[in-house]
């Protein structure tokens, strides 16, 4: 690897260029919407694809070499900011660049005029910016800084239009995000206060030093409860989770499509690093919390879905619970588990994201996303039919498909520990998502359409070039959710070395600190 | 010194959290500028005060010597006031259409709407 | 707000608050100040002219829009860091230079004044569009 890390820094350098280049089309052509359209669009296109090419190849670096850092700026490590990929980073940045260009491709067929002349694409692009820069950073405080970048985009993006219930969604998901933010910050200010370096390698070392003193613990108690409670609030876990399905289901398809694969997920990614790399669960009483929390995450999302009948608030509700599996794997504490948690977290960003993209288009054929209004859109569309069953029993956890391994992998984990409670509580959710499916599939797809009594017999959907750009997308994360399954035999072991990489951590910090000389 | 900004972190934080649990929008507002607030004192506190210390070492020195000032803290604060800047602007120029939409500052007549819709 | 005081002081305000604003910049290489201070007061000079006039008016003696503004000093920030990633270094590693003017003597020049351009372009920019889209919109 060369030394200026260029693979590093292209997940980060391509969206902001892409970004850059956009709103210089957006300023320059100001007067000329139609060809400053199609400049936007060609400009997108181009980054994602890019993006994708990008963290692939960084990937691959990272699985033939080993864990990637490079010190930006060149100051050395604990001054500087730090940017690391290691197994668990580079597979958050695969899937990131995935639902990237599947979510983009989606956007150009449904994204409407007026969005596209504000700026979507380039708000795009910062917030793909935000999520790589959160995988990436190696420092603490760059991390809240990247957390700031992602939600300032999701706010305007969510807030874009005049729709009255995304108005009503953004003001609840703005304030609880800054209420998490300031949390994530006091901590950040204590943790500093107690340790004095914000890197997380150096912290982790550190850290070492200062446990061994009985008068920090409760100082040291309670900054890990702080970053628990804020990253909480960000992935959606129970009983923070309350904000969610409210915001989810306002925005326009594609962006409840990239918020549902990726936001929550970067809660989720800072808490399975915190928690391993620098309060390193096992002592202290965060362990058992964290089952409880898992526990409860799984059972409350699944039975909020239950009594929904949106379909995009009913998949809302399924982020929670699907939450609570990767918050299962990391409580749990083993390699088994923790592999199986990074592995139910590629699966679950690939599947949830297509299930929305899906939904997107139920809504659009249908008018509605309310199931008692629409129906028989497996006669009409058999194709979205089809992309529709595969994600669903993917969620569901049905064989051969990629979430039979996970959940296999989290229930062998929760097996091997004895927390049998926990493993009846995922099964038991497990078997109602199979349900909340159902209902979708049997309203949505199967009943026949109530307004065909009114109107008689609607014609069905032809596949016209226009929705080529609505399907394709869905083919491609169809296709990744049937290969991570079949070939669960090749990715599978990936996860594991990710997850023994996140359970002894020397091998980060012994990365990060080679680097400084 | 300690005290007396612990103090006032204390009653900072306390009055931002009142202002969040009341109904007014406004209030909400006032309520996250003042959280941001009591956050930025807080990092300015526990990283440790000092008094006349200069933030740099002379170039001929390789040791610390004398007092110094910690310059990271400042440049902590310092970003995070920037962000919080872009942020509330955000949430006031929010709040401005949902004042439009609902026509009320009242948070719970927010509930409402979207029930009878 | 229609004051003639204002708009009389305005005229001989704002050269000196432009000249100052790229003092600022200039003296924020080894000083107090810097990009962000001095792109601070460049707005404050535009924002004190749209309150006397209007916004429109104010966009008219800018010239430029807003946006362009915003946009390139993005892209001179991140060239700035681009080109210490081209000489084979991390990303926004600082590289420095020396100029010799005649008459003056070697200038030190190098990229972290680039990115402190671009961050007086970005902070200017944006800090008017929020004065100037806070105007209109009231």
């Amino acid at each position: 690897m060369s030394q200026s890390g260029f693979l590093l820094i292209a997940p980060l350098l391509v969206p902001i260029l892409t970004a850059i280049a956009g709103l210089f089309g957006l300023a320059i052509l100001e007067r000329d919407l139609p060809a400053s359209r199609r400049l936007q669009r060609l400009i997108a296109t181009v980054g994602a694809s890019v993006l994708l090419v990008a963290v692939l190849a960084l990937f691959l670096q990272v699985r033939v070499n080993g864990i990637q850092v490079v010190q930006v700026g060149s100051w050395p490590m604990p001054f500087g900011i730090t940017l690391v990929a290691d197994l668990f980073s580079a597979i958050m940045l695969v899937v990131s660049g995935l639902i990237g260009f599947a979510v983009h491709l989606y956007a150009l067929a449904s994204i409407n005029k007026e969005r596209e002349a504000i700026g979507y694409y380039p708000l795009y692009f910062v917030l793909l910016l935000g999520v790589n820069g959160a995988f990436l950073t190696g420092d603490m405080f760059n991390l809240y800084v990247w957390f700031e970048v992602m939600l300032m985009s999701s706010f305007v993006l969510m807030a874009l239009g005049t729709d009255k219930g995304q108005t009503i969604g953004s003001i609840k998901y703005v304030t609880l995000n800054l209420i998490s933010s300031a949390i994530f910050l006091s901590a950040l200010g204590l943790l500093y206060g107690l340790i004095g370096t914000l890197n997380m390698a150096d912290m982790a070392v550190k850290f070492g030093e200062v446990r061994a003193d009985p008068e920090a613990t409760g100082l040291i108690n309670a900054v890990a409860a702080m970053f628990l409670i804020a990253f909480g609030i960000k992935a959606a876990v129970f009983p923070l989770f309350f904000w969610l399905p409210d915001s989810y289901y306002a925005p326009p398809p594609a962006v409840s499509a990239v918020f549902a694969g990726l936001l929550t997920k970067v809660g989720v990614y800072a808490l399975i690093r915190v928690f391993t790399l620098i309060f390193p669960l096992g002592s202290g009483p965060f362990q058992t919390i964290l089952l409880w929390v898992a526990g409860l995450t799984m059972l409350t999302g699944v039975l909020g879905a239950v009594a929904q009948n949106e379909v995009r608030r009913i998949l809302s509700f399924h982020i929670i619970s699907q939450i609570g599996y990767m918050i299962m794997g990391l409580a749990l504490f083993t390699p088994l588990a923790i592999s199986g948690a990074v592995f139910y977290i590629f699966h679950h960003v690939v599947v949830k994201t297509n299930l929305f993209l899906v939904a997107g288009a139920m809504e659009r054929a249908g008018k509605s996303g309310d199931l008692y209004k629409i129906g028989s859109l497996y006669k009409r569309m058999p194709l979205l039919a089809v992309l529709f069953l595969i994600p669903a029993l993917s969620l569901a956890g049905l064989p051969p498909l990629s979430g039979f391994f996970a959940k296999l992998s989290l229930l062998q984990g929760g097996f091997a520990v004895d927390q049998f409670w926990l493993v009846g509580v995922a099964l038991f959710v497990s078997f109602l998502t199979l349900f909340s499916m159902t209902k979708i599939w049997n309203l949505g797809f199967w009943k026949p359409d109530p307004a065909e009594e009114v109107e008689g017999q609607p014609e069905p959907v032809s596949i016209k070039t226009r929705w080529a750009a609505w399907y394709l997308p869905m083919i491609l994360l169809a296709l990744v959710t049937l290969a991570i399954g079949f070939g669960a035999g090749q990715f599978f072991p990936i996860a594991v070395d990710a997850g023994q990489q996140l359970i002894d951590p020397s091998g980060y910090i012994e990365a990060v600190f080679r680097s400084a000389e | 010194m300690e005290i007396i900004l612990a103090i006032v972190i204390g009653i900072l934080y306390a009055s931002a959290v009142y202002l969040l649990l009341r109904r007014s929008l406004v209030k909400l507002l006032i309520g996250l500028a003042l959280l941001s607030h009591a956050t930025n004192l807080l990092i300015f506190t526990a990283s440790g005060l000092s008094l006349g210390g200069p933030p740099v070492i002379s170039p001929e020195a390789t040791t610390l010597t004398g007092p110094a000032a910690d310059p990271l803290p400042q440049a902590l604060i310092l970003t995070a006031i920037v962000i919080s800047l872009g942020v509330i602007a955000f949430a006031l120029a929010l709040s401005a259409r949902v004042y439009r939409v609902i026509s009320s500052d009242d948070l719970d007549r927010l509930n409402l709407t979207e029930e009878s819709e | 707000m229609n004051s003639i005081i204002l708009r009389t002081a305005i005229r001989f305000l704002m050269p000196l608050l432009i000249l100052f604003s790229l003092f600022l910049l200039v003296r924020g290489h080894n000083q107090s100040g810097g990009g962000f201070a001095g792109g601070l007061v460049a707005a404050a000079a535009f924002a004190l002219y749209s309150l006397s006039y209007n916004a429109n008016e104010a966009r008219r003696v800018l010239k430029i829009s807003p946006a362009v503004l915003i946009t390139s000093g993005l892209l001179v920030a991140v060239s700035s860091g681009l080109i210490g990633l081209l000489a084979g270094q991390p990303f926004l590693t600082g590289l420095w230079t020396y100029i010799t003017i005649p008459g003056f003597g070697a200038l030190e020049v190098g990229t972290p004044v680039l990115f402190d351009i671009g961050v007086y372009l970005l902070v200017f920019g944006i800090t008017i569009t929020l004065v100037f889209s806070l105007e209109e919109g009231a």
